[in-house]
């Protein structure tokens, strides 16, 4: 119940951070529920389903966040590397990589929001036997408000714990941001 | 020095019989760096044309001149941060490649890498160049001892001064022991108490190293008082107005600037530059 989407969120970061290409590549991302049909035409009404189409909707995320993190990565840090005559990988792993750690972790925080919320929806409308959308829209059915309720407040919780837990490793692992 | 310019600048002309070919005019001696036919241009404006210039080996040198003269630009040309139109820059006959250089820039925060020690950020070239752990810290404790480092290294760059990053700065492009030393208005971002301990820094270094010295300033006191050689530019299109020798011997003290030759040299320096601002 719980479980499932922290192991959506775990497993889109992986997804994301492996497929990190650091590509200028706009392309139109569609809302990702609209993509619920579609993937329920791929996986079935089954759990890997919810799990893949919030990966996906974080993934997208994460991505552009990384991207958009590298390309502005400060060019006098880059040129300060580049002058000591570092080969261009490590002018990549040290400067730049490290330059784009504040924005891709703010995707991260954004897309643990995105993918809990597509969880939840999906929960909610493929029919899953268990859940906090499912939860949420069984009592919504039979008016049972105060379960709703309940259920509702958990997984504002959830959200928010979550979206701690990443600000917490942020400050932890990115310690001069907004002071460099 | 009237309107000759100083052997030291221009290339002697080629002796008879030989080609007339530019990049066949020999350097003049003490030369390290030699620039030979230097084109650049702007948006379709020139900036330089066919720049010839010398750079003299172990000395410092200031570049100076009115806006847009291109003063950052031609160090950065000669650095290899900015690409040429046309031209050869040499260092000792050699490419840029072949060569060791530093580069100070004027905004030190930007420069330095956050995430490491201001400790790790000087060592940091050297590392990446191969060096072995242990000569890494035997090269680090060196510089530490010769700009007498009292602040402490283990902290990152964002808890350091702006003289301090300004000056770990300084240390980590000399870590490498280059040949020649760019700054490109180091003090602009420092408060005056931070000119005056980087000047006498930056002395110490070059007494002790010999490392050859070029110096964008657009501050008149800075570029006149720890240069050897003032490089005054005209407007563009750009050329050499004058070559100002200042001999003075160092270390200079900040008391210096009460010092006759340097009044004078200063306040040639700026005849100079304001006949070439309303040229």
């Amino acid at each position: 119940m719980i479980g499932v989407p922290l192991g959506v969120m775990l497993g889109s970061s992986e997804a994301a951070y492996r497929s990190v290409e650091f590509l200028i590549d706009f392309f139109r991302s569609t809302p990702s529920s609209a993509l619920i049909p579609l993937f329920l035409l791929i996986f079935g009404i089954t759990d890997i389903n919810k799990i893949a189409i919030a990966s996906f909707g974080a993934m997208l995320i994460v991505l552009f966040n990384s991207a958009y993190g590298v390309m502005n990565a400060k060019k006098t840090r880059v040129m300060a590397a580049q002058i000591m005559g570092v080969s261009k990988w490590h002018v990549f792993k040290d400067v730049m990589l490290m330059e784009s750690l504040a924005q891709t972790f703010v995707g991260l925080r954004s897309a643990v929001s995105m993918a809990l919320v597509i969880v939840i929806v999906a929960e909610m409308f493929i029919g899953s036997e268990n859940g906090l959308g499912h939860r949420i829209i069984d009592a919504q059915q039979v008016f049972n408000v105060k379960e709703m309720y309940c259920s509702i407040l958990v997984t504002g919780a959830l959200g928010y714990l979550l979206n701690l837990l990443f600000l917490l490793i942020e400050k932890k692992l990115i310690h001069w941001s907004g002071k460099a | 020095m009237s309107g000759a310019l100083p052997i030291s600048v221009l290339p002697p002309q080629a002796a008879a019989g030989e080609p007339d070919s530019l990049l066949t005019l020999r350097a003049a001696p003490q030369t390290h760096v030699t620039v030979r036919g230097l084109s650049k241009s702007f948006a379709g404006k020139p900036l330089y044309t066919n720049f010839n210039l010398d750079l003299p080996r172990a000395r410092i040198v200031s570049i100076f001149g009115p806006n847009g003269c291109g003063k950052s630009t031609l160090m950065n040309m000669i650095a290899g941060l900015v690409p040429l139109d046309a031209g050869e820059i040499l260092f000792d006959g050699k490419s840029l490649k072949d060569t060791k250089i530093g580069y100070v820039f004027q905004n030190y925060r930007d420069a330095l890498f956050p995430w490491i020690t201001a400790w790790d950020n000087i060592a940091y070239p050297l590392r990446r160049g191969g060096m072995k752990e242990a000569d890494v810290r035997a090269r680090v404790e060196a510089l530490v001892k010769l700009f007498e480092i009292r602040f402490d290294l283990q902290r990152y760059p964002y808890e350091l001064s702006g003289g301090q990053m300004q000056t770990v700065c300084i240390m980590r492009s000399m870590a490498t022991e280059p040949e020649v030393l760019f700054l490109d208005e180091p003090f602009s971002a420092l408060d005056f108490e931070m000119t005056l301990f980087i000047r006498a820094k930056l002395q110490e270094a070059h007494l002790a190293t010999g490392t050859t010295m070029v110096i964008v300033s657009h501050d008149l006191e800075d570029a006149v008082f720890l240069a050897d050689r003032i490089l005054l530019l005209t407007r563009r299109p750009t050329r050499i107005a004058e070559l100002v020798s200042f001999e003075m011997a160092r270390p200079r003290l900040p008391e210096a600037v009460a010092d006759p030759e340097f009044v004078r040299v200063k306040a040639h320096t700026l005849e100079v530059f304001r006949r070439e601002m309303n040229a």
